[in-house]
Parts: C-alpha cells; structure tokens; sequence
C-alpha cells in the first residue's frame, strides 16, 4: 500500500536517502573503490558550537570505504537500510530500532549481529541526511521515563484527539510518562506554574521528592531521568526550558558516570553530537552530588573502582569537561578531589541525616548558592 | 699436655661407606625427592637402553612399565624392558651392582650415559628405600637362554652380590629388562613427570618406540616416526685444548708411548709431529724425556704450550645429531601446532670439545597465547627436566630480543609470552654441565652464541610464517569483499535507483591491489611424487611482468615442469610475460623421491617487481640465496655416508658378531 501523498519532509528524506545510494553507485560507475565520509564520533572530535551553546563534532572525518571488510559490510547495510526506510515511508509504517534489528534478518550478508550495530548505522544515517531518526519512521523500543509538577500540555493521542493533562493534578504518583516523541506535533505546553525543572537520576530519589513533595513546596517540576536519559527525556526539558523559560537543575549520584549524564542533558552527549542543539540545554546546572559535598556534608562513601578511575581520567582529557560546574567551582577540580579522596557517593547517602534533610536541608542551600532558590 | 689437633680430628674421621655417601649426596645424584627419585630411575634405565640399542645398530623399542608395590606406601615396581644386544653374564653383575663402573667414562664420545650417574645408583637406591634387589634379565643372542640375576650390592665395599642366578627361556631375539622396587611418586601432568620425559625423548630419539604403562594401566605409545638409525658416533682422542692437569698427568702415567713427543701424537687429536716438537721446545720440556716421568711442574708448561701453539679444532665428526628433518618429524608427532621450523648449525667447539646445537620452533595451534614460551632442553639426546634457569638454553632465550619475532617480552630479555615451544638439542662429546646433577648445561659463550643463531633461524622462519598468516588473513577478507560483498553493493545500490548493475572488475582490482599467488600440494603415496600446483591471478590495476622462483630441495628430483621454465637448478624460475588486469596463470611441477613429510610448505620467491604487491610470495635474494645454498651443502655432507646403509648393515652385523663373541 502505498501512501497516497507525503509531506515535504518525508520526500526530502526519501530524496536525501537516494543521495546516499547515488553516491556509492556513481563511484562504482566511475571505478572508484566507494566510501561515505563520517565525523569521527569519538570525544576528540567534540567542539564547541559559539552558535548553539552546546558540544558537536568536529572537522575529522573518516572514511567507510569497501576497501575494508567492516566497511564493505556497513556499505551494503547502508544500502539495504535505505531501501528499508524509504518502504516504510512510502507504506505509512514505523517500526522500532529493535524490529528493524530483526527484519535485517532476511537481509542475507547485509544482516546486522547486534543491535548496537543497527542503532549506530541509524545514527550515521541521521548525520550524513541531516535528518533525524523518527523522520526514518523508527523509533526506540523505550520510553522515556516520568515527569511531575504543575505543568499542564496538550498531547496529540493515537485516535488523533488532543487530551490536556496537568502534570501534577492529572496523574498518579508514578508521574506523567514522557512518550518517544516530544515534538509539536505530538505535545504543547499550555500552562505552567513552577519556578525550576530538577531533573533527578536515579528512581529512588525521584519518589523521595515526590513523597516528600517537593514539587508542590518548592515549586518544582520533577523528572527522572532513568540512569543515561533517553533523547526524548532530553528533549523535552529542552523544550520546557526554553519554550515555558524554567531552568534546569540536574541531581545525580556522585561518580564518574553520573558527571556523563550531567554533560549529556548541559552540553551534548558525544553519540549524539550531531543533535545536540535539539537535545542538549546549556543553561542546566549541576547540583550534586559533588566530590566536594563527599566532604562538605561527611557521606557515606563507596570506594572508586578501577573502571571509575579510568572513567575519571578519561573525563579529565573530555572538553565539555574544561568549564565550571558552577561560580568558580571547575570540573577539573572536582574530578581531581574525587581522584584523591578515591570515593564516591550515591544521592540516597543524604538520607544518613534523615528523610527530610535532602528536600529540606540539602537541595535548598544548594538552590540558593546556585541563585535558583 | 693435649693431644695435637690433627689427631683429635682424625679420631673423628672414618672410611664413608658408598651408601653414607649416596645418602649425603642424594641431590647432586638426582633422588633427592620422591617424584625425582622415579624419574632418575627411569631416564637411568632408558638411556642405558637407547645407547645399548644404538651402539648395536638396532632401532630401539622400549618398554617402561610402572606399578604400585604396596597400597599404602610410597613403593613402585619399575620394569624397562629393551630389544637391544643384551649383556654378556660377567658384565651383569659390575653394571649393575658397582658404582662409577662403565667404558664410558672414559670414552671421548657423544653418549647419553655422560649424563647420569649410572643404573647402579638405581639399584643402591632401590635397595636403601625398599630392601629389595633388582631382577636383571639378559638375552644377548636369539639361539641362546636369557640370563637372569637378582643382585643386590656391599654399600660397604660397592661391591655386587648375587643372590639368585638362573637360566630360561626368554621369547626375544635379545634384550635387557631391569626390575627393581622403589620408594618414589607417580605423578602425572607435570613437566616434570616420567610421561613428560619420555615424550620429551620421544622427540629427540625419532627412531626408538616407546611404550608407557603408568600405574593407573592408561599405555601410551610413543611412535617411531624413522627407521634411520642416528650416526654412529666415533670415538676421539682429547684434544689439547681444555685438558686439565690431573687428566694430563694420568694419561701420562697410563700411556704405552716412551717419550713425550709420541705420547702428545698419539694420546691427542690433532697433535702433529710438527706441533708436538713445538709444544715440547715452547714447554721447555725434552720431547725424549718419557712421560710416566712428568711431574706436575711440567705438565703445567705442556698445558701453557697447548694454549700458545696453534693446534687445528678437533674433528667433530664424532657428533651425531637429530637433523633438521628429522627434529621437524619428532617435534610434529608430540606437539599439536599450526607451523614447526627447525635449524642444524653445523659443528662448533668450546675449549677443545666439538659440539653442535640444532634448536626448533613449534608455533600456534594450541599452545596458550598467554603464558610463557614453553623451553625444552635436550643435551646428547637426553631431556633435561629440572634446573631450568641455571642453563644457557635458558640464558640464550632470555637475550634475545623476542619482540622483534613477534612475541610478547617485556623490556625485550626474559623468557617470552606466545603460543610457542622452543626446543634446543646440544650434542658434545662432554657437555659442560653446571653440576652432577646434570640437569642445566653451564654458560659457555661458544654454546650460547651457537644456541641464539640457530632458535634466531627458526625465529625469523616463525615470523614469516606468522607475517604469511596474516597476509593471508587480508587476503581472506579482501576476497571475500570481492567476491560477495561488492557485487551485493553494486546490485542493492542499482536497485535502490532503478539503474542498471554497474560492471565492478576495475573496482576488484583496486581494492585487491596485489598479485595472488595460491599453492596447493598433493602427495601421490604410490609414486612418491608431491604435486604443486600454483595459481598466479594479477589483482591490480595494471598488466604486471615479473620472475617467478619456486625452491626445491636438493634431494629431490624435479619433473613435469609446466609451462617451461627459465632455469632449474635449485630454483625453477618462470619468466612471467605481462599478465593483464584481473587475469590469471597456472604454473605445475612434481617433486620425486622424498617423503610426504619431507616437503610440505611451497618457497617462492618473486622478482623484478615490488614484493609488497605480491601476495604469498617473498622477495628473491640472490646473494641470500646463494648464502644459504653453500650452508646446506656443507651440513648435508654427513648424509653421504647414510646412503650406503646396506654397506654399513654389514659393518654393525659384524660388530654384533664380535660382541657375542666376546
């Protein structure tokens, strides 16, 4: 069945697609050994977008050419990936980065072995077309993870109705979950009343402020980010920070790992960093835990592991790591003090001092050193 | 008054018997632990049998059975049963039940027996631990009865004694069996284990079978893989060079010679007349003086003089080593490995005494990557189980840059980390050994020097092959680009756009970029001809013209030739005339007369082209080439005298007929 009449999106993916596959066959024509060029997708190649506020890739590229049998292979799967793609678009279909993993089963050689595979030659396809993945009709096999707070949008349902929810009146205590796509089409912001977005890493600590409330006495609008945010998450404190003007805290455990999630909502991820104006929000600010609130607030610690170290040092040759957390506290610093006391925390330690001292002691001091609060 | 010192000292002094010195010496004897004591009685036992064998010119089969005595005790009934000549009845009881006894001791010759203390020591051992004697039985002729003995021997006056003596009938042309009661340990799965060491002499004695029954009955047979007897090895005078002071004086009192100058012609190799007259006048010693008059003063100027006159090297002729061939033919029958090389430096001499130092390298296959190189050591035959880092082996792998052959070693000395086993053989008519034990070989620099230029041989023979593998392995994956995933990429692309599939040949070529060189031999059994036949497509993008070389061993003969070669002396060369892009050619020869074994891996070389575009294929060196060619011919002398076999069959039967006639 084919779709009756496309949007003008829809045709300039198809027709940018093509481009990829005239690409690889003109140099056929031409006997040259065929390649694509790609940014190389690796922390050294991370700028600074002056425009954007946020980390993107550089000038290095590399080349995937048939020369080699990893890159012979990805060229194949690129072609039968677009053939793939442009079906979907001209049959009104979707499918998940996981179906479309399986369907590359009956590809012959041109299947894929993992998943991981698929996910980043859909990633590469979304830089090279300048396009994004659900413009391809796929989609994550996630969701992203759950929102409170007095925040009322207007989101566009499968029957093609609109519902209004509030965020905070309209849902249970799990919260409203945020869907795979958060563009305009699908969600609006109608009304808001809250002075901040906190935007939380782990589940446990997301239900102590919902428990405690901390969305009603503080104003707050609360989001789990589920370990490593999915893009939609990403996207969506984007857009309230931009479109409803909150700012945008971020509260996570005090370990290498989490200081990733921080630069992947603050400054970009580095997978993504061909989005990373979609998805990243400079302005968002870390708010612990620090290495330094190790000591400051006397935590129970953890000792680094070996891979912690080695993700510590890693960070400290990271440039979206070069700036400050906050006033003239540098990451630099932080990393180092983290490396010498070789500890960490996790954002529940807080609960050493009691339920209530994270929403009643801890964040807020925070806030007002940050000048939220 | 006190008594003076000196007797008060001698009061204390007495006459050690044997057995009070065996016990006191039990380290430096090789019975120092339970596990060793049953390996020295086994390597005891089956050295004396492959000597025994080889001096009669008989392919040894040996049979080594060991069984649990007693349940509860540590006590083991060892037999070693052989098939060589036997020994006469009145040599029995000395062999076996006298320590230090035996002709070999003072033989200048390459033997296994220079390597332990002897049987007899086997037997005082069993003797001490368990109280039991040891059965000998003997056949030394098919028409005769088998001698049997149970002795047991005076530690007082290491002395034999006999305490049952029979004849009877032994179904068996001829042979030995010893059994004897130890106290030991059996243990298996360990370096250093009676299974390993048989395997380990396995190897270097390619013509002796071996057969194992281990106390748990499993039986291993240890296959001969040749049925070439090692060369005789020839007994030799001592040369001047590294003759000590004590050995000088007691040759001079045993000599038959009346005066000194004859006694330095005769006793010594290499001594002339010329040379004796020399040594004598540089010695200031009369060459008429005789030399049961020499005393110590004068022995010291003679052992000055050798050191100052020119003597020529001794002969080495009287070493027999393993051979390349028959090195790679062992080290493939007990090791599981993808690639073997092997190298034979030609004789060397340290101090007077020749030597001579062939080393393999077994690469791949199972072989742990991770661990380190696995170092087997062999002096005259013999595996050296025990004292791994005292021995120059050791020290000659350990100074040698193994990163540059592609292993793992940190700050390039020390033993490596690979998937290799590295084997060096020394043959000597005396191996320096550091100690009695006779376990390490001590740190001659002539030795060590020896040592690294025959494992570098086979190094750089492991890095080709290595380098060839993984050429290889591109190749593979440049094929299969080509072949399968190209061809999908013009049809998916053409689809996708609805355009014709585009043609992909010039494109193959690029990506290929190399001239493919593919072998393939096959061995015609019947016919003993190996069948080569080589494949040469030119992958570039250009008509290429170049020299094709195939190497073919001496030894063989060279037939078949197609298309006709340019030349084919030691090498066939082929002129290859412009071959186009993406075209191929096919080149066949056959190879007569040798063994499957013999030949299994193709030489080529290339020539008159850039080698990196080749592949499977190396650059020809001519003057390397040539090198190499003159070092074949020279080592490959000894094997004249093996083509005569049927001559020296009747030398050795003739041998046998003296020896029972004795």
């Amino acid at each position: 069945m084919t779709k009756e009449k496309k949007t003008v999106k829809e045709n300039e993916t198809i027709k940018k697609l093509e481009g990829i596959a005239s690409d690889v066959y003109e140099m056929l024509v031409k006997t040259q050994i065929p390649f694509m060029s790609l940014p190389v997708r690796t922390k050294g190649n991370i700028v600074f977008s002056e425009k954007h506020g946020v980390w993107k890739y550089g000038d290095i590229t590399g080349a995937r050419t048939a020369k080699t049998l990893d890159g012979a292979y990805m060229l194949l799967r690129t072609m039968y990936t677009i053939d793939f793609i442009r079906n979907q678009i001209n049959t009104a279909k979707s499918s998940t980065l996981r179906e479309m993993y399986y369907i590359s089963e009956g590809w012959d050689l041109a299947k894929f072995h993992a998943q991981q595979e698929s996910d980043r030659l859909v990633e590469d396809m979304e830089i090279i077309t300048k396009m994004m993945r659900e413009d391809f009709k796929l989609r994550p096999e996630e969701n992203g993870a759950s929102i409170i707070g007095n925040i009322t949008i207007e989101e566009v349902v499968r029957t093609g109705a609109t519902r209004k929810i509030n965020c905070r009146d309209d849902i249970g205590d799990a919260g409203y979950t945020i869907p795979y796509n958060v563009e305009k089409e699908k969600i609006i912001f109608k009304d808001w009343d809250a002075d901040f977005i906190i935007a939380i890493e782990t589940g446990g600590m997301f239900d102590r402020l919902v428990e405690n409330r901390f969305d009603e006495k503080s104003r707050a609008v609360l989001v789990h980010l589920k370990g490593q945010p999915a893009r939609c998450t990403r996207r969506l404190i984007k857009r309230i920070n931009e479109e409803c003007k909150l700012p945008v805290v971020v509260f996570t455990d005090g370990d290498p790992w989490s200081f990733r999630i921080f630069a992947s909502v603050a400054y970009g991820a580095i997978k993504t960093a061909h989005i990373s104006e979609y998805l990243a929000t400079p302005s968002a600010s870390f708010i612990g835990v620090l290495p330094s609130d190790i000591e400051n607030y006397k935590l129970p610690t953890d000792k680094l592991t070996e891979q912690d170290i080695n993700a510590l040092k890693a960070e400290l040759t990271d440039p979206r790591f070069k700036g400050t957390v906050y006033g003239n506290t540098s990451w630099e610093d932080e990393i180092k003090l983290q490396l010498e006391l070789n500890k960490k925390s996790e954002q529940q330690a807080l609960a050493k001092y009691g339920l209530d001292y994270v929403t009643d002691t801890y964040l807020p001091e925070k806030l007002s050193q940050m000048g939220v609060m | 008054m006190a008594a003076p010192i000196a007797e008060e000292l001698a009061k204390k002094q007495k006459e050690i018997s044997v057995a009070e010195f065996f016990e006191r010496n039990k380290q430096i004897l090789g019975f120092d632990s339970l596990t060793r004591a049953m390996l020295t009685s086994v390597k005891e036992g089956v050295d004396n049998s492959l000597d025994a064998c080889e001096e009669a010119n008989i392919l040894p089969e040996i049979l080594v059975s060991i069984q649990k005595a007693e349940k509860a005790r540590d006590e083991y009934t060892i037999v070693i049963e052989d098939n060589g000549p036997g020994i006469v009845k009145d040599q029995i009881p000395p062999i076996f039940g006298k320590l230090l006894y035996g002709s070999r001791f003072h033989a200048i010759r390459q033997s296994r027996g220079q390597q332990g203390i002897g049987i007899s020591a086997v037997v005082m051992y069993a003797q001490l631990t368990t109280g039991r004697p040891t059965r000998i039985t003997s056949k030394i002729g098919e028409d005769r009865p088998a001698y049997q003995a149970d002795l047991t021997m005076d530690t007082k006056k290491n002395k034999p004694e006999i305490l049952r003596e029979d004849t009877l009938h032994w179904d068996k042309k001829s042979g030995t069996k010893i059994e004897l009661v130890i106290q030991g340990r059996y243990v298996k799965e360990k370096k250093q284990s009676v299974f390993e060491y048989l395997r380990s002499t396995a190897v270097v004695n390619p013509h002796a079978k071996i057969t194992l029954i281990e106390p748990d009955n499993t039986k291993t047979v240890f296959e001969r893989v040749t049925d070439r007897m090692p060369k005789t090895t020839i007994e030799i005078k001592p040369h001047p060079e590294g003759t000590e002071l004590g050995t000088l004086l007691k040759m001079g009192k045993a000599t038959e010679s009346y005066k000194l100058l004859s006694f330095l012609v005769n006793e010594f190799s290499r001594v002339t007349a010329e040379k004796a007259r020399e040594i004598c006048a540089r010695a200031v010693v009369d060459e008429d003086m005789r030399p049961q008059d020499m005393n110590r003063e004068q022995a010291s100027r003679l052992l000055n003089a050798f050191k100052l006159v020119k003597i020529m090297a001794p002969s080495t002729d009287c070493l027999s080593p393993i051979g390349e061939t028959l090195v790679k033919k062992g080290l493939k029958k007990e090791m599981k490995a993808e690639f073997i090389a092997t190298s034979t430096r030609p004789p060397s001499v340290y101090s007077g005494n020749p030597f001579q130092v062939e080393a393999g390298i077994v690469y791949g296959g199972e072989l742990p990557k991770e661990e380190n190189i696995q170092i087997m050591r062999f002096a005259n035959r013999v595996p050296l189980l025990y004292q791994q880092g005292d021995c120059v082996i050791t020290h000659a792998i350990e100074n040698i840059d193994w990163r540059r052959y592609g292993l793992e070693q940190r700050g390039g000395t020390g033993i490596p980390v690979g998937p290799a086993i590295v084997s060096v053989h020394v043959a000597s008519t005396k191996i320096p050994f550091t100690s009695e034990s006779k376990e390490a070989i001590a740190d001659m620099p002539e030795i060590q020097t020896e040592i690294q230029l025959a494992i570098r041989e086979c190094a750089r023979k492991m890095l080709s092959h290595v380098r060839k593998k993984q050429k290889l392995i591109k190749m593979k994956e440049k094929e299969e680009i080509i072949r399968k995933v190209l061809p999908l990429i013009a049809e998916k692309s053409a689809s996708v756009l609805n355009k014709p599939v585009p043609p992909i040949e010039q494109v193959i070529a690029k990506i290929m970029n190399s001239i493919i060189i593919e072998d393939s031999i096959e061995y015609d059994e019947k016919n003993k001809i190996h069948k080569i036949k080589i494949e040469i497509t030119n992958y570039t993008p250009h008509a290429k013209k170049f020299t094709f070389k195939a190497v073919v061993p001496s030894d063989a003969k060279v037939q078949n030739i197609n298309p006709k070669p340019e030349g084919t002396d030691h090498v066939i060369t082929w002129d290859m005339k412009k071959i186009p892009s993406t075209e191929k050619r096919t080149l066949e020869f056959g190879l007569l007369g040798l063994d499957k074994d013999d030949y299994d891996e193709n030489e080529f070389y290339v020539d008159g082209i850039d080698p990196e575009l080749v592949s499977g294929a190396e650059a020809w060196n001519q003057e390397a080439f040539e090198e190499k060619r003159r070092a074949m011919e020279e080592s490959e002398q000894p094997k004249e005298d093996e083509k005569e076999d049927g001559e020296k069959e009747e030398e050795n039967d003739q041998r046998k007929k003296n020896r029972e006639g004795e």
